[in-house]
């Protein structure tokens, strides 16, 4: 369920970025703080921990597929919240650099979608709650299952509106969240099962594991993580709610995102040329700006009228002078090479 | 299994390559990972149906592989396995929007092909440019990029880490993996609770070794931080490199260079 940054438009994988680079500044000065630095090695080992347990698969019957642990949940009973949101991080982006699993543009969202909802939302809501200070096998089970099923349903209902508010996919909102939830439900139960059966496995032998980390983090649930839960929830919920009113009023959005994201970095060039890059378009465009503002819904209802005739001279201009770049760009790639081997 | 096993050898061949002293593997870090960054975001900012303003971007993965001598049928191998999930969400959109949009000869391509044809195209954009920025600074190379830039010194410590371990442990999961397979002759999938023991012991094998090295580092002196022994200097040609590539981006974001240059052509001959 990684986001990809094909999918993406640049306000969403930028207000991504930014709740996301909050929030691994805000775990950092918390690790920071904590004066046990044992942890830093133990997370890292954790991550590829990750890694390696994809390899153990085992067989789910009748089904004839197979299943292993997931990530996020594991993580935040092991390390806390703080800690394995930095340790889910790394492991996101170890897949996105070297497997290209998601993008880089997209990283920030795959990092909120599957780290945030385990460590912030599932973890302190669902699995402390039922697990409480004094841990049974059958409360850790319950709550392991549980939290894990929850965590992956919330992320996979972000990828759902991520992709939607993108607008570059076609898929209506309804079929996608009714073809992402189903599927997240069974690949949840199966990673929630796994989860709750390594952690009573260590429950059983190494009790002490797990017990410091519950107690730990009750007392220091501070106001600083509230305030930014609800900041960083905000955002999403502003964001998302005003880019629904605005898919109306195209450049109502880009508006909406700058002022509840806070993305100007990214998007500011563009709101400034934008104008003298409409006048420019019409003497130049071969497929006309749409804007990647509009919804998809919008697209088609509107879209017989906002297609100028297609002028097939334009478009042959365009076909002809986009097959000349590619064939310059192959080009400047040999002049380069003989250039270097001329110097060797 | 095998696709970790896989994953990791191709770790262990990225890293490989990049080892190479091209002048772009001598590059300072920074230097690459912010014009990755600059050269994803304008791709991504472009429109849906945009396809001529994303040709140009092709220069940049293309003379970076060319010049320095990247496997290109490797990258495009890797592309291939990851491109399922982009294909599966962009497949639907011919089917949904089929307003005809372009018209080459007699045939019209509806808007649903053209935006489909977009996402792949940014797609293998996007990818290329993250492979290509791994297979020319490696690992290590990026991490000290974003200490450099400020990014928490405990995420990249941790980074480093789990990166170092990754190896060890992978080879220690399928030793274990590869141990039971050959002591259980006819029972050809794992079942549940022997997976649970598995991956039990590998848990708390995991944290004991986390230990020994946590001792191990305080030894010799470990205060949080990781010393690297490699010196960065963002010079005259790291400043070359990122604005030269940042103007060729913008220029292509905003200008249709495709179809200027074939207005120029047609011009010239008809």
């Amino acid at each position: 369920m990684h986001m990809a940054d094909a999918l993406i438009s640049p306000a969403v994988g930028g207000a991504m970025w930014v709740a996301t680079a909050g929030l691994i500044g805000y775990c950092s000065k918390k690790i920071k703080e904590d004066i046990d630095d044992r942890k830093i090695p133990l997370m890292g080992v954790l991550g590829a921990f990750i890694f390696a347990a994809q390899m153990i698969n085992f067989t789910i019957p009748v089904t004839g597929s197979s299943g292993h642990l997931g990530g996020g949940m594991i993580l935040a009973i092991l390390l806390g919240p703080y800690a394995a949101f930095l340790t889910m991080a790394s492991v996101l982006t170890v897949q996105a650099l070297f497997f290209a699993d998601g993008g880089l543009l997209a990283l920030g969202c795959n990092i909120f979608n599957l780290g945030f909802f385990p460590c912030f939302v599932a973890y302190p809501l669902i699995y402390k709650m039922i697990v409480k200070k004094r841990p049974t096998a059958k409360t850790l089970a319950v709550g392991a299952t549980l939290s894990a099923i929850v965590g992956l349903q919330l992320g996979a209902f972000f990828v759902v509106l991520q992709t939607v508010f993108s607008g570059i996919s076609e898929l209506p909102f309804s079929t996608f969240v009714i073809l992402m939830q189903p599927i997240h439900l069974a690949i949840g139960f199966v990673e929630g099962v796994t989860t709750a059966a390594v952690v009573m496995f260590v429950w059983k032998r190494r009790p002490e594991i797990l017990q410091p980390v519950l107690s730990s983090q009750t007392d220091s649930k501070s106001s600083i993580q509230k305030v930014l839960m609800a900041f960083v929830i905000a955002t999403v919920i502003v964001g998302g709610g005003l880019s629904w009113f605005a898919s109306a009023h195209p450049d109502g959005l880009e508006w909406a995102m700058f002022k509840t994201a806070g993305v100007e970095e990214l998007e500011a060039p563009e709101k400034g040329i934008h104008s003298t890059l409409a006048t420019l378009q019409e003497k130049t465009a071969f497929l006309p700006d749409y804007g990647f503002k509009k919804t998809k819904m919008h697209d088609s209802e509107e879209g017989g009228q906002a297609w100028p005739a297609v002028d097939p001279g334009t478009s042959v201009s365009g076909f002809v002078g986009g097959m000349l770049t590619l064939c310059m760009a192959v080009l400047i790639g040999f002049i380069v090479k003989r250039k270097k081997a001329a110097n060797v | 299994m095998a696709a970790i096993e896989n994953n990791l050898f191709d770790i262990r061949y990225m890293e490989t390559l990049a080892s190479g002293s091209s002048t772009l593997h001598r590059l300072d870090p920074r230097a690459k990972l912010i014009t990755t960054l600059i050269f994803i975001c304008m791709v991504a900012s472009l429109g849906k149906y945009e396809i001529s303003r994303m040709v140009p971007f092709v220069i940049y993965p293309l003379a970076l592989i060319i010049a320095s001598e990247l496997p290109i049928l490797y990258l495009l191998k890797k592309m291939a396995i990851v491109a399922p999930f982009a294909i599966l969400v962009g497949i639907l959109n011919p089917f949904i929007d089929t307003q005809p949009l372009v018209q080459i000869g007699g045939v019209s391509i509806s808007g649903g092909w053209v935006s489909f044809a977009s996402i792949m195209l940014r797609f293998a954009l996007t990818v290329s440019a993250a492979l290509i920025l791994i297979c020319l600074t490696g690992f290590n190379g990026v991490c000290m990029a974003l200490e450099k830039l400020k990014v928490p010194g405990p995420f990249v410590v941790q980074l480093m880490f789990l990166y170092r371990y990754l190896f060890v442990l992978i080879e220690e999961a399928s030793r274990m993996v590869r141990a039971r397979s050959l002591r259980s002759f006819d029972s050809r999938g794992l079942h549940f609770n022997v997976f649970v023991q598995l991956l039990g012991q590998l848990l708390l094998r995991t944290m004991d070794r986390a230990q020994r090295i946590h001792l191990a580092m305080c030894c010799r002196g470990f205060d949080g931080h990781l010393r690297l022994n490699r010196s960065m200097a963002f010079g005259y040609g790291e400043m070359r490199f990122l604005f030269s590539w940042s103007l060729l981006f913008v220029l292509a974001r905003w200008y249709n260079l495709p179809v200027k240059i074939g207005s120029i052509i047609e011009g010239f001959f008809l």
